[in-house]
This record gives C-alpha cells, sequence and structure tokens, in this order.
C-alpha cells in the first residue's frame, strides 16, 4: 500500500464511520446520554440493508431502511431511560444486549454474504456507467455524508435543535423554558442511532457481508474519534463541530492504517484504541497531578 | 399587616400550599406549613427569611419543579397550574436561579441561548432558531444592560463572568414577558459589587418591563429598600407581610423586631444580618 491508497482508505472510512461518529457525539456530548447502544445499532444497520437486499430489496432503499432501524432502535433507548428511568448508561447497555439477539434472529445467522448482490457501491457504478472502485466508493460515500451532515447541520440550527442542544448542556433551564427534555432526548437518541445504523449499513455493502460481531468496540472508536477532532480542531459553533467530528475519524483511521502497515496484528486494533481514548481522557487528571492540583473524587455516572 | 385590600385579583394565588420532604421518615421536614399568599399586578415582593425557612420551596411550588401536597392550589393570571409540570407553565414563569450556570447553557452562544429564552413556554417547530429580527431584538435587550454583551452576540456564554452570565439569565427570564418573575437569591453567590450592579439591573428591568416580580434574598437592607411588598418567612411560613408604606419606614431592628414577635422567639440568625449580599 503505498501513501496514496493509505490516504484515500482513511479518507472512505473517515466519511463512512463519521456518520458514526456524528452519532456518538450527539448522544456522548450533545445530550449527556453515553449511549452505548452503538455496538449493537452498527450491526443492526448492516443486518437490515443486508436481508433487504438479498431478498431483491433496491439497495438505496435497503440503506434507507437500515437508517430507520437505527433510528427505531434509537428511541427504545430513549424511552428506556426517559420512560421507565433506566439509567442512561445501562439503557445502552440493554439495548446492545438485546440487538445481538434481534441482529442474528434478522440475519437468520451470524453472517449474511453479499458478494453476489448488486449493493448500493455497484448500484451507482452502472448508473454513472463505470467500474467500481476506491474512487467512486469515496464519491458515494461523500454524497450520503453531505445529505445527512447538511440536514443535520440545519436541523440542530432550527428551534427544535437548538432547544435539543441545550438539553445535555443545562437539563434544569430547557424545562424552566418549556421545552421538553425527554422529548428531546428521544429525538437525539433516535437521530444518532440512525447515523450510526447508516454507517453499518454502508460499511456491509462495501465490505460484501454484514456480520453480527461487526458492532464490537465502535463505541469506542466513535468516542476516540469525537475526542480527536475536538482536540485537533477545537471546534466552536455546531457547523465546524460536525465537521471535525469527520475530520477526526479521518485521523484516527489514518492512526490505525498506518499501525496495520507497521506490522501491527489486526486483533491488537481495539487494544491499541482503548489505550489511545484512556490516555486522552487521563491527560487533564495526569496534569494536575503533575502540578499538585486538587483532583475531585472520581464521578460514578 | 395585609396589602391589597380592594384591588384587582392576584396573578398569583396560592392557598393551602403545603410541602413536606422525606415523609415518614427521621428525616421529615414540613419545608412549606400552609402558605396563603396572593400576590397582585406589579408587585415586587422581596421574600426574606433565614435557612430552612420555606422560601426556595415556594418558588419552585410557583415555578412547577415539584407540586404542592394534596389539597394546595396555586393559581397564575387565573390559570390553575396546581398539577402543571414545569416545562408546561414556562410561559407564566421566569426565573434567576442563584448560580449564574444554572439560568443559562454555557456551550452555546448568547444569542443561542436568548433565541431559547424567547420562545419560553411557546411551541418549537423546524424554523431557524436565529434570524435577523430576532438578532436585532436581542441586541436591544442587551443594549439595556450597558455591558456591551450586545456586541458580543456569539460569544460561548461558558467564557462569561459570573455577573455578566446572570445578567444574561435576567434578560432571558424576562425576554418573553413572563406573568411572573422569580429572583431566587439571584446576586447571593455574585461578589459585592457585581451583585449591587446585577440587582440594579434587575430593578430597572422589572420597572421597565412593568413586571410582577418575587425577590428572594438574605439580606434586610436589600429586602428593605427594594419592591413595595416585603415577605418574611420562617419555618415554612409566612410571619410578616408588610405593603409599601410601612415598609418605607421601617429599619432592620424594626424587622427583627416585628421577626421576634411574629415568630415568637428571639431572632438570631446571625447569617441574615450579617450578610452583606
Amino acid at each position: 500500500m503505498d501513501v496514496g491508497s493509505l490516504l484515500s482508505v482513511s479518507l472512505y472510512e473517515g466519511l463512512v464511520f463519521g456518520l458514526l461518529t456524528i452519532g456518538v457525539y450527539l448522544t456522548f456530548r450533545v445530550l449527556a446520554f453515553p449511549d452505548l447502544g452503538v455496538d449493537g445499532t452498527f450491526p443492526l444497520g448492516g443486518a437490515i440493508a443486508a436481508v433487504l437486499i438479498v431478498a431483491g430489496a433496491n439497495p438505496f432503499l435497503a440503506t434507507l431502511a437500515a437508517f430507520g432501524s437505527g433510528l427505531g432502535a434509537g428511541l427504545i433507548t430513549g424511552l428506556l431511560n426517559t420512560k421507565l428511568r433506566i439509567s442512561a448508561l445501562l439503557s445502552g447497555i440493554l439495548m446492545m444486549v438485546a440487538l445481538y439477539s434481534v441482529n442474528l434472529r434478522i440475519m437468520g445467522g451470524g453472517n449474511v454474504p453479499l458478494l453476489r448482490d448488486v449493493t448500493s457501491f455497484d448500484l451507482v457504478a452502472q448508473i454513472l456507467g463505470v467500474r467500481g472502485g476506491m474512487a467512486l466508493s469515496i464519491a458515494f460515500v461523500l454524497l450520503v455524508v453531505a445529505i445527512f451532515v447538511t440536514g443535520l447541520n440545519w436541523f440542530l440550527r432550527t428551534e427544535i435543535g437548538l432547544s435539543l442542544r441545550a438539553t445535555g448542556d443545562n437539563e434544569q433551564m430547557v424545562r424552566g423554558l418549556g421545552a421538553s427534555t425527554d422529548r428531546n432526548v428521544l429525538i437525539g437518541c433516535a437521530i444518532s442511532n440512525g447515523l450510526v445504523a447508516l454507517a453499518g449499513a454502508l460499511v456491509a455493502q462495501n465490505q460484501g457481508f454484514s456480520d453480527v460481531g461487526m458492532g464490537i468496540g465502535m463505541i469506542v472508536m466513535g468516542l476516540a474519534a469525537v475526542i480527536i477532532g475536538e482536540g485537533v480542531f477545537r471546534p466552536r459553533r455546531i457547523t465546524t463541530i460536525l465537521l471535525a467530528c469527520l475530520g477526526g475519524t479521518f485521523l484516527y483511521r489514518l492512526f490505525i492504517n498506518v499501525a496495520l502497515r507497521l506490522g501491527m496484528a489486526p486483533g491488537d486494533l481495539k487494544l491499541i484504541t482503548a489505550i489511545l481514548v484512556v490516555v486522552v481522557l487521563a491527560i487533564p487528571f495526569i496534569r494536575k497531578k503533575i502540578r499538585g492540583e486538587w483532583m475531585p473524587p472520581a464521578a460514578r455516572m | 399587616m395585609k396589602t391589597g385590600e380592594a384591588r384587582k385579583p392576584g396573578i398569583l394565588q396560592l392557598r393551602g400550599v403545603r410541602k413536606v420532604f422525606a415523609r415518614g421518615t427521621i428525616d421529615e421536614v414540613k419545608a412549606l406549613d400552609g402558605i396563603d399568599l396572593v400576590v397582585y399586578e406589579r408587585d415586587f415582593i422581596t421574600i426574606i427569611g433565614s435557612n430552612g425557612a420555606g422560601k426556595s420551596t415556594l418558588l419552585n411550588i410557583v415555578a412547577g419543579v415539584y407540586p404542592p401536597e394534596r389539597g394546595g392550589r396555586v393559581v397564575i393570571g387565573g390559570v390553575n397550574v396546581t398539577n402543571l409540570k414545569e416545562y408546561k407553565r414556562a410561559a407564566y414563569v421566569g426565573r434567576v436561579w442563584q448560580q449564574p450556570e444554572a439560568g443559562t447553557a454555557r456551550n452555546l452562544s448568547i444569542e443561542e441561548n436568548l433565541s431559547l429564552a424567547l420562545l419560553r413556554g411557546q411551541s418549537r417547530g423546524l424554523k431557524l432558531a436565529i434570524n435577523r429580527q430576532r438578532r436585532q431584538l436581542f441586541r436591544e435587550a442587551l443594549a439595556v444592560l450597558g455591558l456591551g454583551l450586545e456586541d458580543r452576540l456569539n460569544t460561548p456564554v461558558g467564557t462569561l463572568s459570573g455577573g455578566q452570565r446572570q445578567a444574561l439569565a435576567l434578560v432571558m427570564a424576562t425576554i418573553s414577558r413572563p406573568t411572573i418573575l422569580l429572583l431566587d437569591e439571584h446576586i447571593a453567590t455574585l461578589d459585592p459589587k457585581t451583585a449591587q450592579t446585577v440587582l440594579q439591573l434587575s430593578d430597572m428591568i422589572i420597572e421597565r418591563e412593568k413586571m410582577t416580580a418575587i425577590m428572594v434574598t438574605h439580606n434586610m437592607e436589600i429586602a428593605l429598600s427594594y419592591g413595595n411588598r416585603l415577605i418574611m418567612m420562617h419555618k415554612g411560613r409566612i410571619i410578616v407581610d408588610i405593603g409599601e408604606k410601612d415598609k418605607k419606614t421601617l429599619s432592620v431592628a424594626d424587622l427583627v423586631t416585628a421577626f421576634g414577635r411574629a415568630a415568637g422567639e428571639q431572632f438570631n440568625d446571625d447569617s441574615i444580618l450579617l450578610s452583606d449580599s
């Protein structure tokens, strides 16, 4: 792999996983709702898209359906928290566990191959009359990302979107101003998981199969990308924040791809990612420790 | 000492309002023990009382943070809101909290905060939250403060000082003209000079917008020199309710005497007498 292909692979992955990162950003940062259901919704999107495509559905519609399934899954996570008062963390974990069984049921097994079927990527190539390849994959994913990010960027600046963004910031104030924070959490969780499932659907189609295990560690990857994006680009306004999520994902994937090229075993990557997140999260603590400043006791929730 | 005879019906009425916390445990607290209060239009009431007197609980009941015990009634502007959830009665109640962080969203800009506040109690739709017309409105509302915030609409609120944030919270609480404004020890955490500024701004805005307001304070001087009516609370009850005429001639010493008489015990809460915020 030369530098060009290293960059183009990272660019493709940065875009497609960037959707997931934006989803993680929405829950973790915007809603202050640590939704771990991502590990279940990502393969859910892949499963829905794969099964529908194998059944002969239009791959574009199958991809949209995957987005819809993510909306539904996120809605359930939000309902567990807002209506049944189950903690955000546990709501997400419950969904992640439940979705594992659901995904197996949907696929009728652990894996659905798509190698002989026409995926969205194949269809775009057919329509344009070109051969598929990395350039085409990047172009198509870029189009999808542009559509969804533009829509989200608009939505988050509307009246509803603004009250959603304030919900994670100051829930008491939002209620005091007459907006339902429960509703905001539901909308936010739905959109977040919708984007994650969309990413899963695209990844499954591009790699030529959907697998029940493809979601493992996605939440940590999303978090790592959010943290890198925030740290490197220091975005302030919502538009730049969304772009920083994409940029952070690109840098993360580039880092991973370089590590792979240097001979790292693929199986070690999740450990590397986890260590990366730990290090970044611990930096403020270590800094204070060195300066001898006082630190509050560890938070549990 | 009752005020309000032969005036129009109250804009806020509390009838038989009680609130008990941790009922049935050894920590049981009667935070409010039978409150009857009528607030008239354009009243500016200052509420004073020691810690645990029930001042904040009273404001929370008005704002709908929690409902009163069964049998109590809260009526605002003729509407029975007793069991209306907090976010559903937002249109009636604007509030500034003790902590400047409580009334503003730190990650959002000044104009985004104001836009949220402008739509207090209204249904929020898919219109862009900020447009040129609203921005103009925000500039005008902020210019009144004289703090230069009108030129910093895009500044994240988290970077403002406590006083600036509290002044912004004040504008946010009043910009949509709620029926009643609640000031919950809103200057208690500010340094004396800033506290004075925010207090004067509050008074000015209440006067200018012809608002009905309730201000909780720890400071007797402030309770006496602002507003047209003074209420003193003790152990969940209103023990003193003084109107404008009496209030003007009253001194802090008179207030302490009045407290002693009404509460039937020696006044010994230094925190009230000595507090300078």
